[in-house]
């Protein structure tokens, strides 16, 4: 009886678990190609097992600790610039009392976030180029043509930048929903005491946020090791690899245009084994500190 | 709103404040006003690089040229084909992976094994590598399956889409019950309809996603002949694709400034939507606090 009445809800599931079972538990089980001199004639099931001499191998590559420090660098910045500028943004645009003009930059802040990096990658070649705009603009100040894209000074900025730019909006309407939430009389009494508006913004508006700002730095923790790879894919060429370089683009190379693809996979594991801590950790922290919960 | 006496303190800071908003507004609007501007110039201009935010030598030769150019258009049939059946399927697996998982333990006794499976997918993945041969090995390279299929379950999406469904009151239910629906006609019925807020978030986030991934199409297909629009612009934009390039589009680009051709292809990709994200924003902030802190 119970088991019939339960019948229709395993059957809705039957295309979501399939997907999920070879395409998320596929990929997972095909992990153990890491331990193995994989051949891909031989799949997963017959290839040779060599224990860890892809770690070994990969750990004992000339790049990896710099691919290591690229990956952590620019994704801390991306993290920290990412959170920093939009919450100076939502506090800067509460202050704004026009209605329509805050709609107005709200809604231009926020057209990056919707396009893919291709057009945004687009957008920045054409940008920085050596005949582009910001040149031109430079160069009214006497500053000589910079290849940007070619520059190991430079690069890193702006993968960084970018990232903050391509993000702001989305942040920012968070954290500006945030502020809306803020109870006003807390304001008004604060007016009463003879509060200014750069205190209440000190000692009212930031404190009222602080739990969604928490909630977004250790939802971030997570990604730590996700640097953007599209971005950079995009962006990059071998000029910057010794700044720009991260684990999904080494990867991504090794495996797929070196054809190496055990020791790839190996690196795909490191890092997949640090990622499932920190991603566990961040929703910990998150539940303890914002009552935040995914289920 | 509060009213605030204007101390000359305060109107300067508004001065400034304004100010400062204005221009990261630029910042974040003015470089398509550029990519318009370069696709609209004469190829003389754009390759001399004068073009700055007006055309300079009015044209629409660049876009012309795209109508007949076959890669462009065989990449948009291909993104149109994407987008329609992705959407579809995907929004199809996250209303009958919800429905389930959103009942209780009394009603579905199996649920929290389903709720694990699916759980632990969003903490540890299988990676780059193993996902590909995955993917190769059963049989959807260079197929539009590749780019549908893999992907057709999200996670997220139906955790969000699952909140929702738990939000419907029990009464509406319990009274499609009496009435001898059974879980289908439920779910059709009585939860679809009433959920036609969260339908629309969710489906705009998938639909903006398939429109917008790149990255899957240069992974899936060996020809470029089954790239879709923002695979084919990231060719553009890297240029590591040589074989894009045809014998005719030679004879004419030495006519066309490579630069006005790019800058109106990947113009062309961005406009959908630039023109309807506007729109969509209200939809998109709604689906962001959706997931956010729950009481």
């Amino acid at each position: 009886m119970k088991l019939k009445k339960e019948l229709p809800l395993h059957l809705m599931l039957i295309p979501g678990v399939l997907v999920t079972l070879i395409y998320a538990y596929g990929p997972m089980f095909g992990i153990v190609m890491a331990f193995q001199k994989f051949q891909p004639a031989l799949g997963f099931l017959k290839s040779k097992w060599i224990g860890l001499k892809n770690f070994e191998y990969v750990f004992h590559l000339p790049d990896f600790n710099q691919v290591l420090w690229n990956t952590t660098f620019i994704s801390v910045m991306k993290i920290v610039f990412g959170l920093a500028v939009p919450l100076l943004m939502a506090l800067l645009l509460n202050e704004v009392a026009k209605n329509w003009f805050k709609r107005m930059i709200q809604t231009s802040i926020f057209l990056p976030f919707f396009l893919s990096w291709a057009v945004l990658g687009g957008i920045m070649i054409e940008l920085f180029s050596l005949k582009g705009p910001v040149n031109a603009l430079l160069s009214l100040f006497g500053v000589d043509p910079i290849m940007f894209m070619a520059s190991n000074n430079w690069f890193v900025t702006i993968i960084i930048a970018s990232d903050v730019w391509k993000g702001m909006g989305y942040n920012m309407i968070i954290f500006l929903a945030a502020i809306v939430s803020i109870n006003a009389n807390l304001y008004e009494a604060a007016e009463v005491d003879g509060a200014g508006r750069w205190k209440q913004a000190l000692h009212i508006t930031l404190p009222g946020m602080a739990s969604i700002i928490i909630l977004i730095c250790t939802l971030s923790l997570g990604g730590v090791l996700n640097a953007g790879f599209d971005q950079i894919l995009i962006l990059y060429n071998p000029i910057v690899y010794e700044k720009a370089d991260v684990i999904d683009t080494f990867v991504y190379r090794l495996g797929l245009f070196d054809q190496q693809y055990a020791p790839a996979a190996a690196i795909g594991l490191f890092k997949s084994a640090i990622s499932v801590v920190l991603v566990s950790l961040s929703y910990y922290l998150a539940y303890r500190f914002s009552n935040y919960r995914i289920f | 709103m509060h009213f605030y006496k204007q101390t000359a303190g305060r109107k300067l800071f508004n001065v400034v404040n304004l100010s400062f908003l204005t221009i990261v507004t630029f910042m974040c609007v003015v470089p398509f006003i550029h990519l318009l501007a370069v696709s609209l110039s004469s190829n003389a201009a754009a390759s001399a690089g004068s073009v700055k935010l007006w055309p300079v030598g009015f044209t629409l030769e660049a876009y012309g040229f795209l109508g007949q150019k076959p890669e462009f258009l065989r990449s948009l049939g291909v993104t149109l084909q994407r987008v329609v059946l992705g959407t579809a399927i995907n929004m199809l697996l996250v209303f009958l992976t919800a429905y389930p998982l959103s009942k209780t333990h009394e009603q579905f006794r199996y649920r929290v094994y389903y709720v694990w499976f699916f759980a632990i997918t969003m903490f540890f993945g299988g990676g780059l590598i193993p996902t590909y041969i995955v993917v190769k090995e059963t049989g959807l390279m260079n197929s539009i399956w590749a780019l549908i299929i893999p992907g057709a379950l999200s996670v997220w999406n139906a955790v969000l889409m699952l909140n929702f469904f738990r939000g419907i009151p029990r009464d509406m239910e319990e009274a499609a019950l009496i009435d001898g629906a059974g879980h289908w006609s439920i779910l059709w019925k009585v939860y679809l309809p009433v959920s036609l807020p969260s339908i629309a978030t969710i489906g705009l986030f998938t639909l903006v996603g398939h429109w917008n991934s790149w990255f899957d199409g240069i992974l899936y297909m060996n020809s470029p002949d089954n790239y879709p629009l923002q695979t084919y612009l990231s060719t553009l934009v890297t240029s590591i694709n040589i074989k894009m390039i045809t014998v005719e589009d030679l004879s004419t680009l030495q006519n066309l400034s490579e630069r006005t051709l790019r800058t109106a292809q990947i113009f062309l990709g961005a406009l959908p939507i630039m023109l309807v994200y506007p729109f969509l924003q209200k939809y998109f902030i709604k689906g962001m606090t959706v997931g956010s802190v729950k009481e």
